[in-house]
């Protein structure tokens, strides 16, 4: 075969086993003590806690992979899936360090100073920080190396001028990792010339101004720079060589189970508003969605597996988040198809209406966050050799 | 992929030498009989019996790996049917003879009654390469019980028919057939057992047929020229190659889950222990008593339900997407019969009804799931 796709059956090994229980009987804890609901009506800012934060860092579950020395728990890839995909199923407010922990602290952990280590890793790890990213620009979104905003050298550091936009939790945010432009692009590699900094949200110069989104939420906002000074310590890796840094933590960004089960909570609540009994049109929608999902949730756990065992899927990734991402998407408009006939006096009726109507309106997101489909479909495109 | 296995090695070695699709396009059937005689002389068709049975007694894997190489030469001789039977047989400990098999019931709600005489009755509606077959492995249902039976092919009576595939799938009646050996069915070896295994089988074989169907629009993409370049320069047509892409990689990963699964699971009369010749003779037939329900036991059963309907389902879904695009990116010569695409999307096409289709495994699946309750859904999931 030309075109080589690989699926190992990974089975997650015991420790995993063991660690579901653990996260499963802390998220029970939460719900009985209130400070976590299933439901998903808190909406965005429900999303973050800090007591939830400080209590998950306290468990030892935020950077979990990281070395020890930086406040990490040097546990497996596969351990961090389990608690990814627990936390994500249940709809815990883990918004304030899921940034952090998937990539920002992982991209600091491999190119940051080694000041900017010791200060900031440890604290992730406590659930204390929250980061925000800052790549798209006015004019700039899937064509990340179109980013204009300047970093201009200055003596110990830089001045940043410029203006991010769709920062999400720029708001919360006690950091960001910005995407800057220190050079012009040459005419041999258009990538080349930019920076990756390490953001202190107080710096002076830097105004977060809210753009609310189309469900009323504020969750987007747009970051503007003026005479923003970084200390030259706050440079993550290679000045002008970020598009070298960019490509090998992709395939963990997009692999993971976030990638498919954002609305998975409509799912579960289709199954109890369709009942123990459902009709042959339910039982085989209801039927067809299950198969979908353990499909996906098959192969990103395969893939998970694969970056463990120190491989690199990076065509599998790509194909986990672009199947995955449309198959999230639609999830709400299926079981609105099939929910179509079930009593109105059923009892779960208000939450499964409360939860359709957010599904429905941020699902068109899950197909651009973190890479479109199109930029997704154009990766697969090139490791099929059609580029 | 799939060369790290050699007994996958020796199939695709005998099938590019015997079986090439471009080779045998135009060729009529006269590679049947050589390829056949190769594939059972390398003792690959009876690979799931062990060798006091007559077989070759290889692991389950390596025969999902078998199936899948067959699937990416759409192969058109009896190797899955023969593997199934055999591996049907062996399970109640019954000798295997040589030569092509099929078994049965391999559609939803059929059955094969054992009267007390010991003769076989039954109307089997589709039953893959019947008419090709020496013999057929019949699960069987009688007083107390359900028995597993050897019938030769030529004591039952078998329509002509074949398939959207182009392979013969045949009504088959029985009528007081004699068996040539009967033996009771291992607990929990039932209709839905059979069924869920030859959906496993198929989910190979297509997740096989998809991954051909890729290589060939890939490389198609790549050497055709419109409007003065490539049409794999065509936005649109990487787009429709990536969906294509995306479709194959589901499809192998739920059919090598589904396959792991059974594989591996815990040595029981029904799915382990085929290697060394442990066949299960003898551990009576307990038969559930609701048989048009999936396993709620939990455990294995649950998983090897779970697992190989998920997988019949969306490697059927991924086998009607899949097909449709390759042929979109083939165009009118992919639509003739000298193009090599239709062995394989007629075949997909086929195949998705054998052993339960999509809709009869998702009714299946979300009625254990509403059974279990919404609670008992991520749990479930999260088990695999």
């Amino acid at each position: 075969m030309a075109t080589e796709l690989t699926f190992d059956p990974v089975r997650l090994p015991p420790e995993c086993v063991a660690l579901r229980k653990e996260v499963r009987a802390f998220l029970a804890e939460e719900t009985a003590a209130g400070t976590l609901n299933a439901n998903i009506g808190g909406g965005i800012d429900g999303a973050f806690s800090a007591e939830f934060s400080r209590k998950v860092g306290a468990k030892g579950w935020i950077g979990m992979t990281w070395p020890k020395k930086y406040g990490g728990h040097e546990r497996t890839f596969l351990e961090r899936y389990v608690v990814t995909e627990e936390f994500r199923v249940a709809n815990a407010p883990v918004r304030l360090h899921f940034v952090a922990d998937r990539q920002s602290g992982p991209v600091i952990l491999r190119y940051g100073s080694d000041r900017v280590k010791a200060d900031i890793l440890p604290r992730i790890c406590k659930g204390e920080v929250c980061f925000a990213i800052g790549m798209s620009e006015p004019n700039s979104g899937s064509d990340l190396f179109a980013a204009k905003t300047k970093a201009t050298k200055t003596s110990g550091g830089w001045l940043i001028n410029g203006t991010k936009i769709w920062t999400s939790s720029a708001h919360h945010a006690n950091y960001l990792i910005g995407l800057f432009r220190t050079s012009q692009p040459t005419k041999e590699n258009r990538r080349h010339g930019l920076t990756q900094f390490v953001v202190d949200m107080r710096t002076p110069g830097i105004q977060v101004n809210p753009v609310y989104q189309m469900t009323g939420q504020h969750d987007f906002n747009e970051v503007v720079f003026q005479d923003a000074f970084m200390p030259d310590d706050c440079v993550v890796g290679e000045i002008d060589g970020a598009w070298k840094q960019a490509t090998s933590e992709l395939a963990y960004e997009r692999s993971g189970p976030e990638r498919f089960l954002e609305t998975f909570y409509v799912l579960t609540e289709l199954a109890r508003a369709l009942g123990e009994k459902p009709d042959t049109r339910g039982a085989e929608g209801l039927g067809r969605l299950v198969a979908q999902v353990h499909a996906l949730r098959r192969m990103s756990v395969s893939v998970a597996g694969m970056l463990h065992a120190g491989k690199e899927p990076v065509v599998e990734a790509a194909i986990v988040k672009d199947v995955g991402t449309i198959w999230e998407q639609k999830l709400p408009h299926k079981a609105r198809d099939l929910a179509a006939f079930v009593e109105e006096g059923s009892a779960n009726r208000a939450t499964f209406e409360e939860q359709m109507t957010y599904a429905t309106m941020i699902a068109p997101k899950l197909t651009i966050q973190g890479g479109t489909t199109e930029v997704l479909r154009g990766i697969i495109a090139r490791g099929l050799g059609l580029r | 992929m799939g060369s790290d296995n050699p007994i996958a090695e020796t199939t695709r070695r005998i099938l590019t030498d015997l079986a090439d699709p471009q080779a045998i396009n135009k060729a009529g059937d006269g590679w049947k009989a050589p390829a056949w005689s190769a594939l059972e002389q390398a003792g690959l068709t009876l690979a799931w019996v062990p060798e006091d049975l007559g077989g070759s007694g290889a692991d389950l894997a390596d025969g999902f790996a078998v199936l899948r190489e067959a699937g990416r030469f759409a192969l058109a001789v009896p190797l899955a049917e023969t593997l199934l039977a055999g591996w049907l047989l062996a399970r109640a400990g019954i000798p295997v003879p040589n030569g092509a098999m099929t078994c049965a019931p391999a559609r939803d709600g059929d059955r094969v009654t054992l009267a007390a005489n010991g003769t076989l009755s039954g109307a089997l509606r589709s039953v893959p390469f019947a008419k090709d077959a020496k013999h057929l492995a019949l699960l069987a249902r009688r007083d107390g019980g359900l028995a597993v039976a050897l019938v030769e092919a030529s004591q039952a009576r078998i329509a002509d028919h074949e398939g959207i595939g182009g392979d013969p799938l045949n009504a088959v009646r029985l009528e007081g057939a004699r068996p040539v050996a009967v033996k009771d069915a291992p607990a929990g070896l039932d209709e839905q057992a059979l069924l869920l295994m030859g959906a496993a089988v198929r989910s190979m074989q297509m997740a096989g047929a998809l991954e051909a169907i890729l290589d060939l629009s890939v490389a198609y993409a790549n050497e055709r020229v419109a409007f003065e370049r490539p049409i794999a320069k065509f936005q649109a047509v990487q787009h429709n190659l990536a969906r294509l892409a995306g479709e194959t990689a589901v499809a192998i990963a739920a059919a090598t889950s589904a396959a792991d699964t059974i594989a591996n699971a815990s040595p029981s009369p029904l799915w382990g222990g085929v290697r060394g010749g442990g066949h299960p003779a003898d551990h009576g037939s307990a038969i559930p008593p609701s048989l048009s329900l999936p396993h709620k036991g939990g455990g294995d059963d649950e998983a090897v339900f779970l697992e190989a309907a998920s997988a019949k389902i969306r490697v059927g879904e991924a086998a009607t997407e899949g097909a449709a695009i390759a042929h979109q990116v083939l165009g009118a010569i992919g639509f003739t019969q000298e193009h090599t695409l239709h062995r394989f999307t007629r075949r997909l096409w086929g195949w998705r009804d054998d052993f339960g289709s999509e809709s009869v495994w998702a009714v299946k699946l979300g009625n254990l799931v509403a059974a279990k309750g919404a609670d008992g859904l991520w749990p479930m999931l999260a088990e695999r």
